[in-house]
């Protein structure tokens, strides 16, 4: 049995009798024992998964209805939402927080029968891109353990690479599923501002992030999507699809589109030599596929990480807040605290880059520094959204290496928060502008993946995963390393 | 000269849910934290879900005061930390980029002086905080959320009001119409509460905080006027501040904390998307806008020919306006106005005694009715009004009940009076040169009757039996 298998083939495999969902879940939960302890993926892993397994089994025998995911196994990063079980966000803060509820991602897989095999690590609260903020460790590249997943939804992108399950939930707030994407050589996609319920994702930044797919190949990130996306009565934000089949057609290939290659993003300053040849050799695959491809510039762009920050941190400040020691944070002491150290105490459990983060949260959107900081940030985002409307009534996509540079080791960025920070100039556009974007594995060079970024006009995911299908189409790609 | 500004919040009491969940709007009767859910405690990863009963109710108030409404409203995240506040900012509405509250610039008209309205905002109320325990060292401070979330709309005035009485009526008033547009139940404890900021010629603003209600409000204005008057005549700086009011000593308490330094770093809300509040709507309100209070009493005077003073009294209140015009039918309205007004509204003073109270509109009109055919007495009619709103019973059943009957029946008052006659023989024969004497005879048959003798047909037998004409 093949635990690398796509969804789609997954599902195939269950139909043709192949394997049974038990046999496949209890081969991918041996995989994680036997992988986790060096690659840490998951922060916990689903008791019941086996019980679920036999129950969609005798479903399945006994010719009952079942759902689309038949029991496959999919992780899902721990800061969504399942009633009855924890969601720590990989703070100490949740370490004990049990959901009272489910998020509607949860409930619309589980409905369609996938298993829940395990909540997977990420960079606290979601800040961060290599998983080294993790309360509880970070987790490490299964192409290379030296080097860091990337982030936020690390857990996820290892889960997924390295076999663990068939695929994962992340969530996007300015490159948290393409970055790990990218640096773990899966498919990543964060989809439009509205088209998947937040509903159970614990905020971070509500104005802009998402939750998507992580999976093997494009096709499962539409059969993902097809699952998750669409309105949804308890997120007022939500966008209704019309149920949209995005596997649909997914084959019609790309010519005749027109393609943007973002200058900005392809002569930044921070931009590796070996990820700008794969983005330059993609250009040419794009071509061959029969798509015009030309430069355009995003003026925007080059302000788009410090908008990015200050409008994100803002509302970190806001979102975290609640975290006031009266209803999270120490266990309750009868004595009591005095009034305004309650919240000091609290926060004495929060690592140091959410720290950073709510105390520049605290700062660029208060009364003296608004206009200088955060009101700058929300013109940044505005003018960008302009230029982006403009560059799509002409362009079908546009392309960037996903993360301008390659995984890079432990402890080796982490000193220097604003050259980490400018690790998203990439991927930031796409959360500012609420516009879809596709991280699709492209190369690895040095033993290490690179991924190339697709954007296109907001609900355009159909489009977007066609020219993602035929890219991926092109590429061949080594196995993961045997761990 | 002294300027007096006023911050109402309003509870919309009449509404099923809170303003971003399903949980009741009254929170009154519930335990303390039961009617809560993940969305209203802030649990992470919940969303709010605006109700939009409520953004119609407030836009119906700010229509009320004769507000700008906007095209498009959008929602603000206040950030504080305070325990009663479950998320630790509270999602309200600001007009600092561009107006997108629920109404501004608005006026009402207070005893011929304009009062305008600078703004009007939907947001949701905090929890409430419960201090518990006698002693410094046993003392709890308790969190009750089941408030938390309740739709509140705040009204802000400009500083217009010169006087306490102003103040007074002007908060009469606003009760009154909220009452009217039934959105909430001025009524009920909590449901509405207000700030003031007062200064004098040549002082700073002082802003006085923890009013309980409007009657301790117009005191607490009083109070803060004489005090800061006596300051400027002793010379001594009138510093801006915040102070509370003292409801045992009836005094202003100036505040340890500087709230005017406060920093709540305000940015949209973007869970909950701007919301389009188009002509159509808006029309749509204006038709479901009840009638005001003005152009009911208006109304009352001209088609009625009710007094302005009972008209006014009538029109002010829902509850009894709405018995009014059910009860009414055009020929009686005169006297169904007089009965409420001068009988009902006495027994029926409290909120309490209105739920209880089993009158209905057609014990009204049957009330009037029976008097005015004499079929009981005034004196009657008032044994059983308390009778019908303990019991609720048919008039004719009370009637029955309590035999209050008139006994107009012809021989059977005609016994009386002869019995009478034989009894008053002396007034009998002084009758005949005193008329005055008459009365004396029908006070007897009264007597004997206990009240229920029709007077008009005992006065025409006595006549008779005396020889009178």
């Amino acid at each position: 049995m093949d635990l690398g298998i796509s969804a789609l083939n997954y599902v195939n495999g269950i139909r043709n009798g192949e394997f049974t969902v038990e046999e496949f879940v209890s081969k991918s939960l041996e995989r994680i024992s036997q992988v986790d302890k060096k690659l840490h993926a998951f922060l916990r892993v689903n008791d019941l998964a086996i019980k679920k397994a036999k129950e969609i089994d005798t479903k399945i025998k006994s010719n009952q209805d079942v759902g689309k995911c038949f029991g496959m196994p999919v992780s899902v990063k721990d800061n969504m939402c399942i009633e009855g079980s924890k969601t720590t966000c990989a703070s100490k803060v949740l370490e004990n927080f049990i959901a009272p509820y489910t998020s509607t991602v949860i409930t619309k897989l589980d409905s369609e029968d996938a298993i829940i095999i395990g909540k997977t690590n990420l960079d606290e609260f979601a800040m961060g891109l290599s998983t080294e903020f993790s309360a509880y460790g970070p987790s490490r590249n299964p192409w290379n353990t030296d080097y860091v997943p990337g982030g936020s939804s690390g857990g996820s992108g290892v889960s997924v690479s390295a076999n663990e399950c068939i695929a994962s939930l992340g969530s996007d707030t300015g490159g948290s599923i393409r970055n790990p994407a990218s640096f773990c050589s899966v498919v990543g996609l964060k989809p439009t501002y509205g088209l998947v319920s937040r509903y159970g994702l614990v905020s971070y930044a509500n104005s802009i992030e998402q939750i998507g797919p992580m999976t093997k190949t494009v096709k499962d990130s539409a059969f993902l999507l097809n699952i998750i996306s669409g309105i949804d009565s308890n997120d007022n934000t939500t966008i209704d699809n019309k149920n949209q089949d995005y596997l649909n057609d997914i084959d019609v290939g790309i010519s005749g589109k027109k393609i943007g290659i973002v200058s900005e993003m392809t002569n930044s300053d921070g931009l590796s030599a070996d990820v700008l040849n794969a983005t330059n050799e993609s250009v040419k695959t794009f071509e061959k596929l029969g798509a015009n491809c030309e430069q355009i510039s995003l003026q925007m762009v080059p302000y788009t990480v410090a908008a990015y920050y200050t409008i994100t941190s803002t509302e970190a400040g806001s979102n975290l807040a609640r975290f006031d020691n009266i209803r999270y944070g120490y266990d309750f002491d009868s004595a009591g605290f005095e009034f305004n150290s309650y919240i000091s105490q609290a926060r004495s459990k929060l690592g140091p880059e959410v720290i950073r983060r709510m105390i520049l949260g605290g700062f660029v959107p208060s009364a003296g520094h608004a206009g200088k900081y955060f009101l700058k940030a929300l013109k940044v985002k505005s003018k960008l959204i302009a230029e982006i409307n403009h560059v799509f009534e002409k362009f079908d996509f546009l392309i960037s290496p996903t993360v301008p540079i390659q995984p890079f080791k432990f402890g080796e960025k982490i000193q220097d928060p604003v050259s980490f920070m400018m690790i998203d100039f990439n991927t930031v556009t796409a959360n500012l502008t609420g516009i879809p974007a596709i991280s699709v594995p492209y190369k690895i060079t040095n033993g290490l993946p690179i991924g190339i970024q697709i954007m296109a006009n907001r609900l355009e995911e159909r489009s977007l995963l066609q020219a993602a299908y035929a890219l991926e189409k092109t590429v061949n790609l080594p196995e993961v390393p045997s761990l | 000269m002294t300027k007096i500004g006023l911050e109402i919040h309003c509870q919309l009491t009449k509404l099923e849910s809170k303003l971003f969940c399903s949980c009741k709007a009254d929170y009154r009767e519930f335990e303390p934290n039961t009617n809560i859910c993940p969305v209203c405690m802030g649990i992470p990863g919940s969303l709010p879900l605006l109700n939009k009963s409520a953004v119609e109710k407030a836009t119906l108030i700010a229509m009320a005061l004769d507000c700008n409404t906007p095209d498009k409203i959008a929602f603000f995240r206040k950030n504080y930390f305070y325990p009663d506040l479950p998320k630790n900012f509270q999602i309200t509405q600001l007009n600092v980029y561009g107006n997108t509250s629920i109404g501004w610039s608005g006026k009402i008209k207070v005893e011929d002086k304009e009062i305008r309205i600078r703004r009007i905002q939907l947001e949701e109320d905090p929890g409430r905080i419960i201090y518990e325990g006698a002693t410094e060292k046993t003392k709890l401070t308790l969190v009750d959320y089941n408030r938390a979330g309740t739709p509140l709309v705040e009204i802000v005035t400009e500083p217009d009001f010169e006087t306490p009485h102003q103040v007074r009526e002007f908060l009469n008033i606003l009760s009154d119409l909220i009452e009217n547009l039934n959105v909430s139940d001025p009524g009920l404890e909590g449901a509405m509460r207000a700030d003031a900021n007062v200064s004098i010629e040549g002082g700073s603003k002082v802003e006085i905080k923890n009013i309980g209600s409007f009657h301790d409000l117009e005191k607490a204005v009083h109070f803060e006027i004489t005090r800061q008057e006596s300051l400027a005549e002793r010379k001594i700086e009138i510093i801006q501040e915040t102070r509370h009011w003292d409801d045992g000593r009836k005094i202003t308490v100036s505040s340890r904390t500087k709230e005017e330094e406060a920093e709540y770093r305000y940015h949209l809300e973007a869970d909950i998307p701007w919301i389009r509040i188009s002509d159509n709507i808006k029309n749509e309100l204006q038709t479901r806008m009840p009638e005001s209070i003005s152009s009911k009493k208006e109304r009352y005077i001209s088609k009625y020919d009710i007094t302005p003073q009972v008209a006014d009294i009538l029109a002010s209140d829902r509850y009894f306006s709405e018995l009014f015009e059910k009860a009414n039918n055009e020929v009686n309205a005169k006297h169904i106005a007089n009965m409420i007004t001068t009988d009902i509204m006495g027994l029926l003073d409290t909120r309490e005694k209105r739920e209880l109270s089993k009158l209905n509109a057609k014990h009204l009109s049957d009330l009037v009715e029976y008097i005015t055919s004499n079929k009981i007495t005034r004196a009657s009619a008032k044994l059983a009004l308390d009778e019908i709103i303990k019991n609720g019973q048919p008039l004719s059943q009370v009637i029955v009940d309590l035999d209050l009957g008139n006994v107009s029946d012809e021989s059977a008052l005609f016994e009386i009076i002869i019995q009478v006659l034989n009894e008053e023989t002396k007034a009998v024969e002084n009758a005949k040169q005193n008329p005055e004497i008459i009365n004396f005879l029908v006070g007897k048959v009264m007597q004997k009757t206990h009240g229920k003798a029709d007077p008009e047909l005992t006065l025409t037998l006595l006549k008779q039996n005396l020889g009178i004409v």
